[in-house]
């Protein structure tokens, strides 16, 4: 099917099932440990074997030698596969370091073996008696330091919003010298780990030339097609499975070494083998949210609005790799007439930097709307006001884009009625509880709404059940259910009726889970098969199928009605379909806004900041499953008070590593960090985006948080802080006396 | 982890008397450090001696009417304890702050108190450590050092101790008591348990070869009110960038033992008389001699906030 005029009237408008809080259908497997995650599929493949991976000690530099010696001696020790024993392996379409092979060493903890073993035990003692010598060269590792050279750089990290080298609209620079109210600041976001709680995890077998895969992947397609390539086999020879996946964020979007090294520890060992990575070859091993350094000028005019913008970016990654985007929501979030967006890439030797939750807007949002808080206070103006006065409905680089939806302003002043905005005292650092400072803080929120390409298969029984199959992903979303719900709708069928099946590189290719496009995506690819079957199952039973209405297991026309399962037979009825996108993407401008409430405590002897509550209103299309997507507001907003508050990859600038790399040294918040949060829908439906007239949340929900978080510690304070996590020792200074 | 031999322990002289003889034993009791220390192969014992099963799980009066705690009482437990909290709250506060439900669960007291750094350069096995592979080098020095000593320290090692616990037991002046491998008896106070890390940083504290804790002891209770404060990045489950704790009385006077700031809990009892002066007197005292890093100074202002604060509630 595809898409190219706004959706008119469809059976997904019934919402009879569609739109409603129903519980997560895989909800009782996964509370009851039935829900097979990749690391326990003890049942898919006979006699498994144990790998383990070994990664580099060094950032740069090569592997000299490798005594393999007593790993392979060691007890129970099938295979030791060395990174030496090949040449370096072609690197997927989607990787920018390669996975293996070869003595070179690109960054730290690349993976240079994997030891295959019995047990998993006796695979990692085997892996520590590998011995390596390396010859190490200097390396890169200071973004600040490596910025001088850095080079202008386009940006699509293929999962979120892209950007030209250099925006230029009007005169920036002439605007910007003329404005009365002026804000030029710079600020910085730290390099983040994913830290989901399944690592990356792959079981793999192989039956001759044929190579299965069980893993735990956000992206099937992707995930096969960068797997064949690097093992140089056809992709018609490869198969994956993930039909759960225990938190990505973006992590596993990409093929990592644990899919490679499960496969090439298989071949060797001739068993099928399992591994997982260990929590420190997460943060080294695979790929992070990029640290950035951005400066922002704004000039104004007394009256609030924004006459000159300049977003500029610098953030570093290895030798081909890309940018963080940090500059895309300030081409689009507020009016203008003068801008100016760019982004530097340093190369830098650090593992490889790539997409996390909200790529480009989650930190360009922590750094534009300190700026927005900043230029408001500049003058004299409320921090929602000066948002509003610079609302704009169409794109501001290109006027002839209307916004499809855009209710950024609802969203702002719903959430300060139900906020209680107008207890904010404007003046900072004046509401005392006991020892605590208190304050409260705003920002929007934005991110834009991608569209993908999504194909599914419905088959329809005897029994009137309905069987959906695509390769659609689940990373704890909420998937299976918007698409049984999808279904349901459709069909005219209860929940019950309806079965799920994700995850199989055998089922129609998916939009996957990625830059929040999962969700209405991969419905609307559901939805056109089901409209196919409906056709097939009108034809079947002689209705006209413009006039068939699908309710409660029978079809009706006029006084006719059969039951659904007549029209399948014996042999059932199976119809797949894709939805495919046409113009209506360029034609308009489709994003999701959010307005974020955040108060904070700040502890006036220690510095330390204790969210109170927090409030996220979002305008983000027709919410298909109201609790699913609260699920995934509050999730991302409880990441978001990670990203103000704590998280950081610390960077050893000798070595060339992240150091804190485990989870007692990255710290992600705890209950006790998240005490109160609400979330809020606007009522909205976006016919431009998909027949399902819904967006994207599970991203929307980070963007703009981490501002409010440092807008309300300011508001506290009085202490302005532009480099995050913003921990207790950037405020210490600058808090009143204790006595 | 290396494979091992495990035998569980039948008293605990001969413990002692066994671990003593085999150069590759430890002991073994919850667990929640040891094994991880294993897994990455910082600590590869061949021999593992499982001491769970001592009777050492009891919580008793002393008759001086202070508590004599079993090595292998659970932290949980002892936080729970009823004399505990009214009498000595600054440790269950302590404890209470560390960790997770289900770590205190497991945790023994003994065991808390030998718990080992958390600085990361040790943990990963790639970096030069002293402590880790006495010679090697520190890595921490130059590198990043949010969490570590500002006071201390040496050239060899500016790891922290982590332990809540025994901050707080420092504060009260607890005794440790042990078995040695010839099954003589000996009364450590806490005050002498750990070392500084000096040019040795490997040896953590004052225990033999093969010597095993039976027991802690508290002397009779101090009064006053008891503050632990333990401040750091998160609400909950996190080591103490800093941790103060204190028990002050009426009239002002008290003691003060800080955590997070150095290879032992720190304390001089010399500064305590300037308590009454207030927390800037007693802090600069206390932490005279500091030699913080650029990652850590911010310790310093803060350790001294934090007792000023407390120094307030106490007041108030
Ligand atoms: C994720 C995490 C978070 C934590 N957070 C905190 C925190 O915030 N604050 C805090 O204080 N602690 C924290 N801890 C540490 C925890 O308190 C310790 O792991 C625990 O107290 C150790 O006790 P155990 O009985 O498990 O010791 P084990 O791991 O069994 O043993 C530790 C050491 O003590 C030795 N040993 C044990 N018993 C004896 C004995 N009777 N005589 C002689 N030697 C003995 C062992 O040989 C071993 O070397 C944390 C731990 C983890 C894993
Ligand atoms: S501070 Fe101590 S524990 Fe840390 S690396 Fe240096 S020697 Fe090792």
């Amino acid at each position: 099917m595809k898409f190219e005029t706004p959706a008119t009237n469809n059976p997904i408008d019934q919402l009879k099932i569609v739109g409603q809080p129903v519980d997560r259908i895989d909800g009782p497997r996964k509370t009851t440990g039935t829900a097979p995650y990749a690391y326990e599929r003890h049942d898919v493949a006979r006699n498994q074997a144990y790998g383990y991976v070994l990664g580099a000690g060094i950032a740069k530099g090569r592997v000299t030698a490798m005594d393999t010696a007593a790993a392979k001696a060691a007890p129970g020790v099938l295979a030791v596969v060395t990174t030496l024993d090949m040449p370096r392996l072609e690197k997927g379409q989607l990787n920018t370091a390669s996975l293996f092979g070869g003595p070179d060493i690109q960054h730290y903890h690349q993976a240079i073996a994997v030891v295959v073993a019995e047990s998993f035990e006796q695979a990692r003692d085997a892996t520590a008696m590998i011995r390596v010598s390396y010859a190490r060269a200097p390396g890169r590792f200071d973004l600040a330091a490596e910025a001088p050279k850095a080079q202008l750089a386009t940006g699509d990290s293929g999962e979120g919003s892209g950007a030209p080298h250099e925006d230029r609209t009007g005169d920036f620079e002439g605007a910007f010298a003329q404005a009365p109210v002026k804000l030029d600041a710079t600020y910085t976001t730290p390099d983040e780990s994913h830290a989901m709680m399944e690592p990356h995890a792959s079981i793999a077998a192989w039956e001759g030339e044929k190579l299965t895969v069980w893993t735990s992947s956000q992206m099937i397609a992707w995930g096969k097609r960068d797997l064949a390539k690097t093992l140089g086999i056809p992709t018609e020879s490869v198969r994956l499975d993930s039909p759960f996946i225990g938190g990505g964020f973006g992590g596993k979007l990409f093929l990592r070494a644990d899919a490679v090294l499960a496969a090439l520890g298989a071949r060797a060992a001739r068993r099928p083998v399992k591994l997982a990575l260990t929590r420190p070859l997460v943060a080294n091993n695979t790929t992070h949210r990029p640290a950035t350094i951005q400066h922002i000028r704004i000039g104004a005019g007394r009256d609030g609005r924004i006459t000159a913008i300049a977003h500029e970016s610098l953030s570093g990654d290895l030798e081909g790799g890309g940018p963080e985007t940090a500059v895309a929501q300030t081409k689009l979030l507020y009016a203008g007439a003068n801008r100016l967006t760019a982004m530097r890439l340093a190369i830098l030797d650090l593992p490889e930097g790539n997409a996390m939750r909200a790529p480009g807007e989650a930190p360009g949002l922590m750094a534009l709307e300190i700026a927005m808080d900043e230029m408001a206070e500049k003058l004299e103006i409320d921090p929602i006001e000066f948002r509003i006065i610079n609302d704009t409905q169409v794109d501001p680089e290109h006027p002839e884009r209307p916004f499809s939806q855009r209710q950024l302003i609802q969203c702002l002043r719903q959430g300060a009625e139900r906020f209680g905005w107008n207890r904010r005292n404007a003046t900072p650092g004046q509401r005392r509880e006991g020892r605590w400072l208190v304050g409260m803080g705003v920002a929007a929120g934005f991110r834009n709404n991608l569209v993908m390409k999504s194909g599914a298969r419905v088959r329809l029984d005897a029994g009137g059940r309905v069987t959906v199959e695509t390769d659609m992903t689940d990373i704890g979303t909420g998937s299976y259910t918007i698409i049984a719900q999808t279904a349901a709708e459709m069909m005219g069928v209860p929940l019950d009726k309806v079965t799920v099946r994700l995850g199989d590189s055998s089922f129609p290719v998916s939009a996957g889970s990625g830059g929040q496009w999962g969700g209405n995506s991969s419905t609307a690819g559901v939805y056109a098969a089901c409209v196919k079957l409906r056709e097939a199952v009108a034809q079947r039973l002689a209705f006209n199928s413009v006039e068939a209405e699908f309710v409660d297991g029978q079809v009706r026309a006029g006084n006719r009605s059969a039951p659904l399962g007549q029209a399948a037979g014996a042999d059932g009825l199976v119809a797949e379909d894709t939805i495919e996108y046409g113009e209506l993407a360029t034609r308009y401008q489709q994003s999701t806004f959010a307005g974020h409430f955040v108060e904070v405590g700040v502890n006036a002897a220690t510095g330390e900041t204790r969210v109170r509550r927090m409030l996220a209103v979002c305008a983000a299309g027709r919410i298909l499953n109201p609790k699913s997507a609260r699920s995934q507001v509050i999730g991302a907003m409880t990441m978001g008070v990670g990203a103000a508050l704590m998280e950081e990859l610390a960077v050893d600038k000798r070595h060339g590593f992240f150091v804190n790399h485990d989870l007692a040294g990255y710290e992600v918040p705890v209950h006790a960090d998240i005490p109160h949060q609400e979330v809020i829908f606007l009522d909205e439906m976006d016919p431009v985006s998909s027949p399902m007239k819904a967006k994207g949340v599970g991203e929307l929900g980070i963007c703009g948080v981490g501002a409010a978080v440092s807008n309300a510690i300011y508001n506290a304070t009085g202490v302005r802080v532009r480099g995050y996590p913003i921990t207790l020792d950037k405020l210490l200074d600058r808090l009143p006396q204790v006595t | 982890m290396k494979a091992f031999t495990y035998e569980r322990a039948r008293s605990p002289a001969e413990a002692a008397a066994g671990a003593a003889r085999n150069p590759g034993a430890t002991f073994i009791a919850g667990g929640t450090n040891l094994l991880d220390l294993m897994k990455l192969q910082i600590e590869t014992p061949t021999h593992l001696i499982d001491v769970n099963g001592l009777a050492l799980d009891r919580i008793e009066a002393t008759p001086d009417g202070g508590l004599r705690i079993g090595a292998l009482v659970r932290n949980t437990d002892l936080a729970a304890h009823e004399r505990v909290r009214r009498d000595y709250g600054v440790l269950s506060r302590a404890l209470l702050a560390g960790a997770s439900g289900q770590l205190r669960n497991k945790a023994t007291t003994a065991g808390n108190l030998l718990q080992r750094t958390r600085c990361p350069y040790f943990y990963d096995t790639n970096m030069p450590c002293n402590k880790r592979q006495p010679g090697s080098g520190c890595s921490a020095i130059g590198g990043v050092t949010r969490q570590h000593a500002v006071v201390g320290s040496s050239e060899a090692c500016i790891a922290t101790h982590p332990s809540d616990m025994a901050v707080a037991m420092r504060a009260l002046d607890a005794v440790v008591e042990t078995v040695k491998a010839d099954g003589m008896t000996r009364r450590i106070p806490i005050a002498e348990f750990h070392r500084l890390p000096g040019d040795t940083p490997h040896i953590e504290t004052s225990l033999d070869r093969g010597e095993f804790i039976t027991a802690v002891t508290l002397p009779p209770p101090l009064g006053g009110r008891q503050f632990y404060r333990k401040v750091r990045d998160r609400a909950s489950y996190a080591f103490a960038l800093v941790s103060v704790a204190a028990i002050v009385q009426r009239d002002g006077t008290g003691r003060v033992a800080l955590g997070g700031v150095a290879h032992k809990p720190w304390r001089v009892e010399a500064a305590e008389t300037d308590l009454p002066r207030g927390a800037k007197a007693a802090m600069a005292e206390i932490l005279q001699g500091a030699r913080p890093t650029h990652d850590n100074a911010f310790k310093l202002p803060l350790a001294e906030r934090t007792l000023a604060s407390v120094l307030a509630e106490a007041r108030g």
